[in-house]
């Protein structure tokens, strides 16, 4: 097998098991699966999900740039763009089963209930990142601004994981092992950062070392 | 007696539920027609092993009942909140087969003349199960409509001969992390705290339940005996209680612990008082598509009402 197809054959799995709870959650809608509370069942997955793939895209930088694997990269648009298909997901279904479109509740939901606020905020975020995703919108944008314009997703999935987090009960767990995943992939991406500045810092003062000059300017008298 | 001695029912001998089903709506068809009392009083030796059925179930529905269809037995025993097995809602039915029922005791204590520890088999002998269709509106905004198995906790309080002192009763959960493994990981103050005043204690509708669709309570339910406020927020009906506290104060409730700002001590169903963290004002009744509005004290308030009379309700919610 060729390099290529190879890692043409890992993308294709990867989308096909990107829809393996989509497709499970059709089957159990059929078979009962969804238990006495469907519409809360089909709400709490397709956020799960939108969570779990926006950690995964995450992901990808810190185990490219550890494990070398520089292909890697070429998952990351379709992981993202996972993310944002389970999130919209998650709202249609609030939107459309859970508040069958009643809008005077849903405006109240978003500006009342700080969960969801937060949540609304996150999707609202995620928006602009999937429209600019693709290779036009790159070169359109340019790299540099590109990138910057990127970075909120850093932002979307703290939202997200705070989202969950205030939702929940009593039970806090699955959302810290989100905040937990989370704060590893933003964490190792601040320190590597970080080393970067102190590199170049250390760059520029050798530098600037260089030839001797006097404090202040001699003067003539 | 139906509830008595579990063993001893053959699954012949229990109603099916579809049968079930049908005599209910019968029945309620029957009573709205003005046959009413009559027919109901005759009719039910026949309906289930001689269980007292009393027509105060029916007129608690109020005129809402033609709206409150019962909630499947399968959703009822599958779809739970019970902490101490677990956190998920499908967790009790999958864990709570660790719970052994017997032998059961429920000890009192307090300001009573009659303290001491009673057994769960003289309770049921003394007071008689009868059914009752309560709706159950969770916290989370969700309900149920369940025909409980059940007597008024007022006549056990009654026998147990209450003194002055005795302002609010304090019930408590069993605790015993090898019955409910829920219970090792600290999410609740374990055991599970609830408590009621005493005029809400001895309300006609506040029961004591041993069982539901006239089957002794599932385990996952709040076997062997469970409190239900139908006109409280779930939380409130404590379940597989051991015991009672007759005290002069207001008790510590463990979700008003865990949270005092999100849950008080009354947890009367309000539709204009909302939880911090999600709307009151409508709720999904199981098994349907679109939300409802949820009604004062969950439908109850002709009943109960008068006990809440000049309170400020959204201070004291």
């Amino acid at each position: 097998m060729t390099k290529k197809s190879y890692q043409a054959g890992v993308r294709l799995s990867a989308f096909a098991l990107a829809l393996v709870p989509l497709a499970q959650t059709v089957v159990d809608a059929f078979t009962g699966g969804l238990g006495a509370n469907p519409i809360e069942e089909i709400t709490h997955r397709s956020g799960w999900w939108a969570l779990a793939f926006l950690m995964l895209t995450l992901a990808v930088t810190p185990i490219r740039q550890i494990t070398g694997i520089g292909w890697l990269i070429r998952l990351r648009r379709m992981l993202g763009l996972f993310a944002f298909f389970y999130a919209s997901l998650h709202f249609a279904i609030y939107l459309g089963l859970d508040q069958f479109f009643a809008f005077d509740y849903i405006l109240e939901d978003i500006a009342e209930r700080p969960y969801i606020t937060v949540g609304f905020a996150a999707l609202l975020i995620l928006i602009p990142l999937a429209v600019t995703s693709t290779k036009r919108m790159v070169k359109r944008l340019g790299g540099r601004r590109w990138s910057r314009l990127h970075k909120l997703v850093y932002l979307a999935a703290a939202l997200g994981v705070l989202h969950f987090l205030w939702l929940v009960k009593a039970d806090l767990r699955e959302p810290a092992v989100f905040a937990a995943i989370l704060t590893v992939l933003l964490g190792y991406r601040f320190i590597v950062d970080l080393r970067r500045r102190v590199r170049v810092r250390r760059k520029k003062s050798r530098s600037s070392a260089g030839p001797l000059e006097p404090a202040t300017p001699a003067s003539h008298r | 007696m139906l509830i008595r001695r579990p063993p001893d029912i053959k699954e012949s001998e229990v109603t099916d539920e579809g049968l079930y089903i049908s005599r209910r709506r019968f029945i309620r068809s029957a009573a709205t027609a003005g046959v009413g009392i009559g027919l109901v009083a005759t009719a039910s030796p026949l309906l289930s092993c001689g269980s007292d059925r009393t027509a105060i179930a029916d007129d608690s529905m109020g005129e809402a009942s033609q709206d409150d269809e019962l909630t499947p037995y399968e959703d009822v025993t599958t779809y739970n909140n019970f902490y101490e097995f677990g956190t998920g809602k499908g967790d009790p039915a999958k864990n709570a087969h660790t719970l052994r029922t017997r032998p059961w005791t429920v000890s009192v204590e307090g300001e009573c003349g009659k303290p001491g520890v009673y057994d769960i088999e003289d309770i049921l002998r003394r007071y008689p199960a009868e059914e009752r269709i309560y709706r159950l509106r969770c916290v989370e905004a969700w309900s149920m409509v369940i025909p409980w198995m059940g007597f008024a906790l007022g006549d056990f309080i009654k026998d147990l001969e209450p003194t002055s002192r005795a302002k609010y009763v304090e019930f408590k959960t069993l605790h015993d992390v090898e019955q409910m493994p829920g219970q090792r990981r600290g999410v609740l103050d374990w055991p599970y705290v609830e408590g009621l005043r005493m005029d809400e204690a001895v309300h006609p509708l506040t029961l004591f339940a041993v069982g539901l669709y006239g089957k002794v309570l599932p385990n996952q339910n709040g076997a062997p005996i469970r409190l239900v406020v139908p006109w409280k927020y779930g939380f409130k009906s404590i379940k597989s209680i051991v015991g009672m506290r007759f005290v002069s104060e207001m008790p510590m409730t463990t979700w008003a612990v865990t949270a005092p700002s999100e849950y008080g001590f009354y947890a009367n169903v309000n539709p204009d008082v909302d939880h911090p963290r999600w709307s009151q004002a409508r709720e999904r009744r199981l098994g349907e598509l679109r939300r409802r509005a949820t009604l004062p004290f969950n439908g109850y308030a002709e009943q109960v009402g008068s006990l809440y009379s000049g309170m400020d309700l959204r201070r004291y919610f």
